[in-house]
């Protein structure tokens, strides 16, 4: 069949050849002009926009990438650890290399669950997360991975891809909630915060403190970034460093808290919502600061689920509320050193001027009796008996004799009404009620009646635990008012000798008379020590002398004539205990001040609080001194 | 003396020239696959592997006189039909259909078809009165569409534009006349509507990359302009071998298969593509020397259209690494990894060698 063709023409081999050449040397040309062509492609590419791929090429090749500095470390004052860095993994996804958008993310975490335990919050906070970065920044999805979760990844590594494990230092608070009120914590970094920092330097930062030292100390802590220019490959893994510029770690902080102090107080409250507050009133530094309920600070680290947060929101107590700082209590029968220390040094009475108490009190013209504790009187009474046995009717007649004006300059020279200036935010401010005060605030005039409970530290009176326990150490220091501070020393990186910070001096309270002050102490001494004191018996067997001060803040305001029963009243509408105390008498070196919410008598709910927080300063400072 | 062997099996006949610029390019390639690689000598050790069972095919067919070629021709191009049909049916391979497992060993047909489509063209065409009539042209379309739409349908666009183009070299070489070549080509042009509607996805968007890469740059367009970084930051003399950092922070994707020349641009600069096209040009024009000199018909249009076929890959390769061209899967010729091309291009090598081998000799 194929043949067929032969019947027309005779096959002519030499024209053959001839028109085969010719095509051969056409074929040849054209493809030299191809050839030509291509190259003028290469000459164009790699002579004319040279400049333009070489520039190309070496931003492709060099990365510019922030070192994160290690956050400083928190130390107590015996140098225990209180805030660390420990390494940790975290999972990352890439949304950009994960094929499918949407779905294909949801299949990925799907699969990943499997290795790795998600939760239904990990999910969500993982999508919400990912509209702040970039597509193709890595989004984390969960912290702190276990070492199973890390391993099982690993091996599976290649079946996943845009999805990674990477090493990162996570902060840990190994006392947990029991110094979640004096530290904070740190969180997720967030548009809001970079607003307040110089953002070049928490380029890789991922984490900012969010309350207390962690915000307070927020830019001693952190350190100073340092960048290094990477050689990455299209995948962005590192190959090589090609140039690097350290960076600066935070510096370490030594917290004045002492823990083993901070865990007598925290468990000497118990379950019971209060706060405790201790200060050297050598330097203003804080022994402690407790604030129950509090919460596990470690769970803020990485960002809280909506429900557990809700959870410690809704819980009793209110765990978030830091009591010790913001929380504004009546100071009742505690402020009676303060206003009889203001009588002492105006001149109004002197340690022996003796007052009678006969059950109840009238201002002249008034029949509206102001009650004393025992319905019989106590008698005669000084001030060191007044404060001994909490005399109401000494202090009703002091505080008339004093006048509100008065007494709210001289107590206000305590740091009463103000901030008191601790180096953590969200202190409040309480309240010291004068006549102006009350013109401004309420639109009304000043009644005397309001002085006289002004005397016994109720009606308008406010103050939170820290203003009192501060109050206290500046009346046992004789006179001086820090501002007090939690933060002891500091030790930069890289620096041998840790620098001590002193609390700086507010204010150097006058003293007219040093007997007038020592007729306080003494009182309070009695308070404790003395036959009839409200707090007899609470330092039973102790290594060294204590002196305090009862308090009851009145929650409910009873009928007048009814006899009261706590055991009668709710719970939440029980009087909160109050006792602020200092030890040792003779050279006091700390003072406190205790709060009970709703437990009732100062004495028995309150006081037993203070003598453990004593003890566990003051024990561990006779051991010292014992040893040669 | 009584020969235990057949009489064709003599002397080696080689080609010194092809010889030598055929080892000059396999040299350089595995210099370059050294670099392109990584470094890893696992992966040049294969190549090496590869290239020798080439180079020794090319030798057992440069044995076979051009005679027994013509005799095995129609054979070849059956058994190749065939197993295309096959690798419709029984096809493996991941989401096309190119290979066919034949137990042991896993074979591509296309291949195969890369040398039986012109020699079965040439072998119709040898007996016939050049230039070949309509009908004989007609016949010969035939011959060499059937497998072209047979791969093209794996789909492997590339191989099939090379056996299409082998073919067509063929008839060229044959004398078709200039008009019915163009005609073909305006024809072609206006089919290409036609052919985007039964183009796959992946290839549409082949061609969506080739008109603006710049359009998807992390997606589709990744290749194309990574690949021209390279080129284009090798300047004139290049980064210098081992150097090229686009390539070895893998920036520059399948680089020491399809991309490999980007590697070579990037490292060697301006100077050695200009230095290997010219290799390439002297092999191609060799080759068109061998063919004007071979003893009848079927052996000088063969050996014509090999030579040229053999251009169409360094064009099309160099091509799609520059960005002129979309990106099908043509290896750069004996220097890209890998495939069973490099061993199909050194038969063909071989069956050139046969032709020299048994030339006329002219005075």
């Amino acid at each position: 069949m194929i043949n067929f063709s032969h019947d027309h023409a005779i096959k002519d081999e030499w024209q053959e050849q001839r028109l085969f050449n010719r095509r051969a040397w056409i074929g040849l040309l054209i493809v030299g002009l191809c050839l030509l062509t291509l190259l003028a492609r290469y000459v164009w590419l790699q002579i004319f926009a040279f400049d333009s791929f070489s520039t190309r090429s070496e931003s492709n090749r060099v990365a510019v990438r922030p070192v994160v500095p290690n956050r400083g470390m928190i130390y107590d004052r015996r140098g225990r650890v209180i805030a660390e860095n420990q390494p940790a993994y975290r999972l990352e996804i890439v949304p950009e290399k994960v094929a499918g958008k949407s779905a294909g993310l949801t299949a990925l975490l799907d699969e990943l669950s499997i290795l790795i335990a998600l939760s239904e919050d990990d999910r969500k906070s993982f999508h919400k997360s990912r509209r702040n970065y970039r597509v193709f920044d890595s989004v984390p999805v969960k912290f702190n991975l276990s070492e199973e979760e890390v391993a099982r990844f690993a091996v599976n590594r290649h079946r996943f891809h845009g999805a990674d494990v990477v090493p990162y230092l996570s902060r840990n608070y190994p006392y947990g909630e029991l110094l979640t009120h004096v530290i904070g914590y740190t969180g997720r970094l967030d548009a809001d915060d970079l607003v307040a920092v110089d953002e070049g330097n928490y380029r890789g930062t991922r984490t900012i403190g969010k309350i207390g030292v962690e915000q307070f100390r927020e830019r001693e802590l952190h350190g100073t970034s340092g960048f290094e220019r990477v050689e990455t490959n299209a995948s962005g893994r590192v190959l090589n460093v090609l140039e690097r510029q350290d960076a600066i770690p935070g510096t370490d902080l030594v917290l004045s808290i002492d823990v083993a102090v901070q865990r007598a107080a925290w468990d000497a409250l118990g379950d019971r919502p209060g706060s405790v507050v201790a200060i050297d009133p050598v330097d203003g530094s804080v022994i402690a600061l407790v604030s129950r309920p509090a919460y596990d600070p470690n769970a803020f680290i990485h960002g809280i689920s909506q429900r557990a947060y809700n959870n410690i929101l809704m819980a009793p107590g209110r765990p978030l509320f830091n009591r010790a700082l913001k929380g504004g209590y009546e100071p009742g029968s505690t402020l009676k050193p303060f206003v009889g220390l203001a009588g002492l040094e105006m001149g109004l009475v002197t340690p022996q001027t003796q007052v009678f108490s006969s059950g109840k009190f009238y201002i002249e013209g008034y029949s509206r009796p102001y009650r004393d504790h025992k319905d019989t009187g106590h008698g005669w009474v000084n001030m060191g008996t007044a404060l001994e046995q909490s005399v109401n009717t000494y202090f009703y007649q002091l505080a008339m004799d004093l006048g509100i004006d008065r007494m709210h300059d001289y107590l206000s020279q305590f740091g009463f009404g103000a901030v008191t200036g601790i180096d953590i935010p969200g202190e409040g401010k309480g309240l010291l009620p004068s006549r102006e005060w009350k013109r401004i605030a309420h639109e009304e005039p000043w009644y005397p009646g309001e002085t006289v409970i002004a005397g016994i530290g109720q009606g308008f009176n406010v103050v939170t635990p820290l203003q009192l326990a501060n109050a206290v150490a500046a009346l046992v220091n004789g006179g001086t008012r820090y501002a007090p501070r939690l933060l002891y020393a500091t030790k930069m990186a890289g620096v041998e000798r840790a620098k001590r910070v002193k609390a700086p001096v507010e204010l150097q309270i006058p003293v007219r008379d040093q007997q007038d002050w020592q007729a306080v102490l003494g009182g309070m001494d009695r308070v404790v020590n003395g036959l009839r004191g409200t707090a007899k018996g609470i330092a039973v067997d102790a290594r060294y002398r204590m002196a305090g001060k009862t308090g009851t803040a009145q929650v409910y305001q009873l009928a007048e004539d009814k006899l009261t029963d706590d055991s009668e009243v709710a719970q939440h509408l029980r009087d909160h205990a109050l006792f602020i105390a200092f030890a040792p008498v003779q050279a006091p070196r700390i003072a406190v001040a205790v709060v009970v919410d709703h437990g009732g008598a100062g004495s028995t709910a309150a006081a037993p609080v203070a003598r453990a927080t004593l003890d566990a300063w003051l024990d561990q400072e006779i051991e010292q001194e014992l040893q040669p | 003396m009584k020969r235990l062997l057949p009489a064709w099996v003599g002397a080696p006949r080689l080609d010194p020239v092809l010889l030598s610029l055929l080892m000059l390019i396999i040299g350089f390639g595995l210099v370059v696959l050294y670099s392109a690689s990584g470094q890893n000598m696992v992966v040049v050790k294969q190549q090496v592997a590869r290239l020798g069972f080439g180079l020794v095919v090319m030798l057992v067919i440069s044995q076979v006189p051009p005679r027994v070629l013509k005799a095995w021709t129609p054979w070849l191009y059956g058994i190749g039909i065939v197993m295309l049909l096959a690798t419709w049916v029984l096809g493996v391979g991941r989401g096309t259909q190119r290979w066919l497992d034949l137990g042991l060993l896993r074979f591509q047909p296309s291949e195969l078809m890369k040398l039986a489509v012109p020699m079965m063209v040439a072998w119709y065409l040898h007996p016939k009165v050049l230039p070949p009539t309509w009908k004989a042209v007609g016949i010969a379309l035939g011959i060499l569409l059937i497998p072209t739409l047979l791969i093209a349908r794996q789909p492997d666009l590339g191989t099939a534009l090379l056996v299409a183009a082998s073919g067509i070299f063929t008839l060229y070489l044959a004398g078709l006349r200039w008009r019915v070549l163009f005609g073909f080509a305006g024809m072609a042009t206006a089919a290409a509507p036609v052919l985007w509607l039964v183009m796959k996805e992946y290839q549409r968007n082949r061609v969506r990359t080739f008109l603006n890469p710049e359009a998807d740059p992390l997606g589709h367009g990744w290749n194309i302009i990574q690949s021209k970084i390279a080129v284009g930051s090798g300047g004139l003399t290049g980064k210098g071998w081992l150097n090229g950092t686009q390539s070895h922070l893998e920036f520059v994707p399948e680089r020491h298969t399809d991309f490999i020349l980007a590697v070579l641009s990037e490292e060697f600069g301006l100077i050695g593509v200009i230095l290997l096209m010219l290799v390439y040009l002297l092999l191609v024009a060799r080759g068109l020397y061998v063919a004007s000199i071979a003893r009848d018909t079927g052996a000088r249009l063969l050996a014509g259209a090999l030579s040229l076929t053999f251009f169409v890959y360094v064009l099309v390769n160099g091509g799609m690494v520059s960005g002129v061209l979309p990106v099908v899967g043509v290896p750069l010729p004996l220097i890209s990894y890998g495939g069973t091309s490099a061993v199909t291009l050194l038969a063909g090598f071989g069956m050139m060698m046969s032709i020299y081998g048994h030339r006329k000799f002219i005075r």
